[in-house]
């Protein structure tokens, strides 16, 4: 199916792209396209102007800069698969297939906020920074402040989210997925870190309407307790027709129990 | 929008919708009808083609981002004179029934083996979740993939003992 | 030279028509353009049963690239006839199905309009504009509910919802021998609806010539002559040579594609109205709501054996789901397709079975691979598992003590059929010794308390397929015969021309079929090539579904060379100058018998035969022979098959670990394609044992619309799979072969299922839980069971 017509834009530079922004409120940003591309084929979705990013190659690449990376938002899940970066080639391994691998980016990935994303657990377990640029200039959000809804993140209106900056070493880290049957998204994801310092972080994905920090867990982890059971509240869960809030509470108290034990 | 995209080593330069899917492109502008279209989500990979070398979803790709760059569609892989050695094991290990997802199965195991010459089984299914196929049950695909990589290891092996 | 005999059938040639696949060459419908096409796109209705109040054409008529809006009133003024149903029932209530609604939308998919613009995308965006005014009306999606005092009526013109009420077998004698039972069990199964998904969605193109008022359809179809047939004697009114219907490359059927769909009729009458061709190619989200489902059936199962576990009676109430509409086979497959199959492999003194069919707001059911012998098989062999379990015996065991006999056959079972030839036994053994059962029981057993589970499930079948005498079936309400055709053209060079009515859309016909040819006519097979699929080239034929290619088409191929190879004898011998009694035909050559060298090839047949210089007396010319192919009786292709799974019980989830199979199809005409279909027929049975469900809500609201929901089977879902073969000849085709191409799916579905029984039963004593196997499912089965201590800890 086609998608309802629009107007393309590409923009040369992460400064022109702001600035086109500015003038058009109406700009919807496209990276890899790959959750707005099929919501435009289903016309679940009907932006009346594109704004290409994909080819900024400012925004591409990882590099190190003292104790983190710095990671261009375009970076693309094949790129981070391959990467030196702690945990997320572990769970880029589990986002799509190759093709979309190929194309799907970690910036649109976690600027699109979708609640049954693989990497905002990982971002939240590992404690990265986004850097967001907008009209204002730039700004430093934590990860705890990032995902604010179902596929609302800090990223405001004008603004584009440029580069992650994640920790470069940390002692020990897992993910752990239960994927969908059809869609292979995560019905729960569970990522545990080990930072550099001996803390454990650790949240959880697909389960809820947004990705979150398992305090709980993260509490008895470096009490040296084992993870057990009743880590979230079911009340507060997404439930469908294939896992109920009550499954999904579940399947987190289990893949924590799983990751965990890696870490 | 004019767009200009090299498929199969040859530029074709056209004027498209800026909603044009590079899989329309493709099949409805330049009549290249072996890549095909099996679903609206981007899960069944019967359009993957190569994009600057990179196997992608052809129906996930606007064709104007495809401005600039290179496409490898299934009929510049390989020709009937000279198949490309996947095109060969799938003949071979009858890797197809209906043919249908066959040109996408075929590019996206083609980039399993640039990257990993000797895949195991359980690589190269995982490596083909994103390719469809309901006739196989994907038992003679993998063998198919797998007498690709040998044949491609033996030719360099054999071009390697050239040199 | 080397003896030639069977040089050809039995060997797994790789596939003649594969080079044009590999290499992007194929050509679907939806490759096909024709010049000044047009494009249609389909107004589809969002409501599971409602009134059209209102259509504002004016609402899309002005927008770009806009020829013309069709209603169904546009359709009804066109003269356009309903689409009939092809096998009625007695009493069977048939509601009208138009090809666009008139006044009432009946599922959520059913076509309201159609939009004709020149390119798709702008008929797209028109579609999604145009403005209907619906009145929503109460709807109900599940066969049983349509059933309850007080549910919503689909159709006015069928009351209380009941399409047929179909019954089989000796009730009482049925009752009789419940009444000697020493143990009966009672199983309820729900057979969930399914979505066929062959990865080439659906596409039609159409022409019409005002010149000669002939119409020319591409479309993706399995079976030509079908779609002609109907269209053109009961849909179009027009004589059926002023229409072509072409059926190229196809990419998948497994049912979905013998249907005569809505699309089709649209195109043609939107071609002829505006005088261009016109395309129409489903979206997949469309494929989802427009394409025939399959199964859908909720049934009651109660099965009796006597003190020594020799069964005595199995009792059957099926209610049938048919969806929106009655379609083309719709009525045959809950009926002479399941209830004929309930028999299984046993030694059965009665059966009986009731079948309700009903209509409900939900996608047509009709045939998806198997038709109906998946839903018996499945039945059959589920709750013999559970007789098993509740007898204490080994399910392998149990049923072999029941199995039909070697020299019994052929076989009378009490649900009519007479299955021409069989030997179970040495296909179960071999299943077993294959997938080392004793060794699986034994980790079985180590695996409890790890926190895994192991579960074995093994089921033995028979099928019949290779549709059918065409008597029996039309005394039983088929609107069709079903014998097959086939042409036999020899050109002067001795290049062979076959045409077959049947249609590959995967089975490998271009090679099977000359394949058989190669052998009878003694020539290389590079000189023979199979034509099918195009009304305008083939005799008349029936198509390809119930597995009927071989057995069928290939048996009517079989005669028409035949009738070659005669006439070919008697040109050899008269060029030979010999009696036709001293020439042989052998090792490749016509030759005089003991006198060497004396010898006429197949080309210096084939060019006299067309010179006609020097033929014997009274012999016509030319060599091309026809055949008429009507089989006596149906095939019964039967096996073993053994699925092993690993049920992680923290989570539910279930892993297919293995899965292994013995089937006998009689010969293999090419092993290579019969593997390839028992593969994809595992793979689908699976899919719908684990993970397929075209789920509806109460009200008849699709809930799986799309692959995002829908899982259909991915390459790291599935293992891979060990198969065999034993060999047991049909006794009445001449090629004493039996179908291949549902067998998998037939066994799959039931031997998963039972293997995750076999699972829960032994680690908490769950009799029965229907598919898919959901985690979820099977989590909270195992939690319960545990939590009312039916578990493990219950048998320490």
């Amino acid at each position: 199916m086609y998608p309802a017509n629009f107007d393309y834009h590409r923009a040369s530079s992460v400064q022109e792209a702001l600035a086109m922004m500015a003038e058009n409120p109406d700009l919807k940003v496209i990276a890899g396209g790959h959750s707005l591309l099929p919501a435009m084929r289903l016309r679940l979705a009907q932006p009346p102007a594109l704004l290409d990013v994909f080819g900024l190659e400012e925004l591409r690449g990882i590099r190190r800069e003292g104790d983190v990376f710095v990671v261009g938002a375009m970076t693309t899940h094949a790129q981070v698969l391959r990467s030196e970066l702690p945990l997320f080639p572990e769970v880029a391994h589990e986002v799509g297939d190759p093709m979309v691998r190929n194309r799907g980016t970690i910036g649109g990935s976690l600027a699109h906020a979708d609640p049954s994303a693989d990497y905002p657990a990982a971002a939240l377990a590992l404690g990265v920074e986004f850097v967001i640029r907008g009209p204002g200039g730039e700004r430093t959000v934590p990860a705890d402040e990032m995902f604010v809804g179902m596929f609302e993140s800090a990223v405001g209106l004008g603004e584009l989210l440029t580069h992650i900056r994640i920790p470069a070493s940390v002692r020990g880290s897992a993910y752990e997925k239960f994927k969908h049957p059809a869609s292979h998204y995560a019905i729960a994801g569970v990522a545990v870190v080990r930072h550099a310092d001996g803390e454990i972080r650790a949240a959880y994905t697909g389960a809820g309407e947004r990705a979150e920090r398992l305090p709980l867990l993260e509490e008895r982890l470096n009490a040296g307790q084992p993870a057990g059971e009743g880590l979230v509240d079911a009340a507060n869960l997404l439930g469908d027709r294939f896992a109920s809030p009550e499954y999904r509470a579940h399947l987190v108290d289990v893949l924590a129990g799983r990751a965990a034990a890696r870490v | 929008m004019n767009v200009t995209v090299t498929v199969n080593g040859k530029a074709h330069t056209r004027d498209v919708e800026p909603r044009t899917l590079l899989v329309h492109f493709l099949r409805e502008d330049l009549g290249l009808t072996g890549t095909h279209v099996g679903c609206d989500t981007s899960q069944c990979g019967a359009c993957t083609v190569h994009l600057n070398g990179e196997a992608v979803k052809s129906c996930t790709v606007l064709a104007v981002q495809a401005g600039g760059m290179e496409v490898t569609t299934i009929e510049g892989i390989g020709t009937a004179a000279e198949l490309h050695p996947l095109q060969t094991g799938f003949w071979e290990k009858h890797g197809l029934q209906c043919g249908f997802c066959t040109p996408g199965m075929i590019m996206s195991a083609a980039e399993l083996l640039r990257h990993d010459p000797d895949p195991s089984e359980e690589t190269i299914r995982h490596h083909l979740e994103g390719n469809y196929c309901r006739c196989t049950g994907y038992h003679n695909i993998v063998f198919a993939v797998q007498h690709a990589a040998a044949a491609m290891r033996e030719r360099q092996a054999g071009q390697a003992a050239d040199d | 030279m080397t003896d030639r005999t069977d040089k050809y059938m039995g060997q797994a040639l790789k596939r003649k028509e594969d080079p044009r696949f590999i290499t992007g060459a194929g050509q679907y419908t939806d490759d096909f353009v024709l010049h000044g096409m047009l494009h249609a796109a389909m107004v589809r209705s969002p409501y599971a049963h409602a009134r059209i109040t209102g259509i504002d054409k004016s609402s899309v008529e002005d927008m770009p690239g806009v020829h013309a809006v069709l209603t169904g009133e546009d359709v009804a003024a066109a003269g356009t006839g309903p689409i009939p149903v092809g096998w009625l029932l007695p009493e069977l209530k048939v509601p009208p199905h138009h090809a666009v609604a008139q006044g009432e939308v009946n599922h959520v998919g059913d076509i309201v309009a159609v939009v004709v613009a020149d390119t798709r995308a702008q008929a797209e965006d028109a579609a999604a504009m145009l403005a209907v005014d619906y009145e929503a009306l109460p709807s109900v999606a599940l066969g049983s509910a349509a059933l309850e005092d007080g549910a919503p009526q689909v159709h006015d013109d069928v009351p209380g919802n009941v399409a047929f009420r179909w019954e089989i077998g000796d009730e009482a004698a049925l009752n009789e021998a419940f009444g000697r039972a020493h143990k009966t069990v009672k199983v309820n199964l729900r057979n969930h609806r399914l979505v066929p998904n062959a990865i080439e969605p659906r596409a039609s193109l159409a022409q019409f010539s005002p010149a000669s008022g002939e119409y020319l359809l591409y479309t993706t179809s399995q079976n030509p002559h079908i779609h002609r047939l109907i269209l053109a004697a009961f849909v179009l009114n027009i004589p059926e040579h002023k229409l072509r219907v072409i059926s190229p490359d196809v990419g998948g059927g497994f049912g979905s594609k013998i249907f005569q769909y809505q699309e089709e009729v649209i195109v043609l009458l939107a071609a002829r109205l505006l005088g261009k061709p016109v395309k129409w190619a489903a979206r997949r989200s469309e494929s989802f709501v427009s394409d025939m489902q399959g199964r859908d059936h909720e049934s009651e199962a109660e099965l009796a054996v006597d003190a020594e576990g020799r069964m005595l009676g199995l009792r059957v109430n099926t209610v049938a789901n048919l969806g929106a509409y009655l379609t083309l086979f719709a009525p045959a497959v809950p009926t002479y397709l399941y209830g004929t199959l309930l028999n299984g492999v046993y030694k059965f003194p009665a059966v009986h079975a009731k079948v309700t069919g009903v209509v409900t707001n939900t996608v047509p059911v009709d045939a998806y691979r198997g038709a109906g012998r998946p839903e018996a098989t499945y039945l059959v062999e589920r709750v013999v598992d559970v007789m098993a379990h509740e007898l204490g015996m080994d399910p392998a065991e149990f049923r072999r003590i029941n199995f039909i006999q070697p020299d019994e056959f052929p076989y009378q079972t009490p649900v009519a059929l007479v299955y021409d030839s069989g030997n179970y036994e040495p296909a179960l053994d071999m299943a077993l010794d294959m997938m080392k059962y004793p060794d699986l029981r034994a980790e079985q057993e180590r695996m409890k308390g790890t926190g895994k589970i192991l579960g074995i499930g093994v089921i033995s079948y028979v099928e019949a397929c290779g549709l059918a005498p065409s008597a029996l079936v039309g005394q039983l309400g088929a609107q069709a015969g079903q014998w097959e055709s086939s042409l036999v053209r020899v050109h002067p060079t001795g290049k062979v021309e076959l045409y077959t009515g049947s249609h590959s859309h995967g089975q490998g016909h271009e090679t099977a079929f000359p394949q058989i040819a190669a052998d009878e006519l003694q020539i290389p097979i590079e000189d023979i090539d199979l034509i099918h699929g195009d009304t305008g080239r083939m005799p008349y034929g029936w198509g390809t579904y119930g597995s009927r290619s071989a057995a069928v088409g290939g048996s009517a191929l079989k005669v028409a060379l035949q009738k070659i190879t005669a006439k070919a004898k008697k040109i050899a011998a008269h060029l030979l100058e010999a009696s036709e009694e001293d020439v042989e035909h052998a090792e490749g050559v016509f030759r005089v018998k003991g006198a060497p060298g004396q010898q006429k090839t197949f080309f210096d047949v084939a060019l006299m035969a067309h010179l006609a210089h020097n033929l014997p007396e009274g012999l016509e010319p030319g060599l091309e022979a026809t055949a008429f192919y009507d089989p006596k009786n149906f095939v019964y292709p039967f096996g073993t098959h053994i699925a092993v799974v690993e049920i992680d019980t923290d989570t539910g989830h279930v892993k297919l670990r293995n899965y292994g199979c013995v089937d006998d199809c009689g010969p293999l005409i090419n092993p290579l394609i019969v593997e390839g279909q028992v593969h994809g027929g595992i793979a689908q049975g699976a899919g719908q044992a684990l993970w397929e469900d075209a789920a509806y809500d109460d009200e008849g609201n699709f809930l799986a619309g799309t692959f995002m929901e829908y899982a259909v089977p991915r390459a790291d879902d599935l293992p891979s799979f060990e198969t065999g073969h034993t060999v047991t000849p049909s006794p009445h085709n001449p090629l004493g072969v039996k179908g291949i191409g549902e067998s998998g799916t037939i066994a799959s579905s039931a031997a998963v299922a039972n293997a995750v029984m076999d699972a829960l039963w032994h680690e908490c004593r769950i009799p029965h839980l229907d598919m898919p196997y959901t985690s979820e499912k099977v989590w909270r089965a195992i939690r319960d069971a545990r939590g009312a201590g039916l578990g493990q800890a219950a048998d320490d």
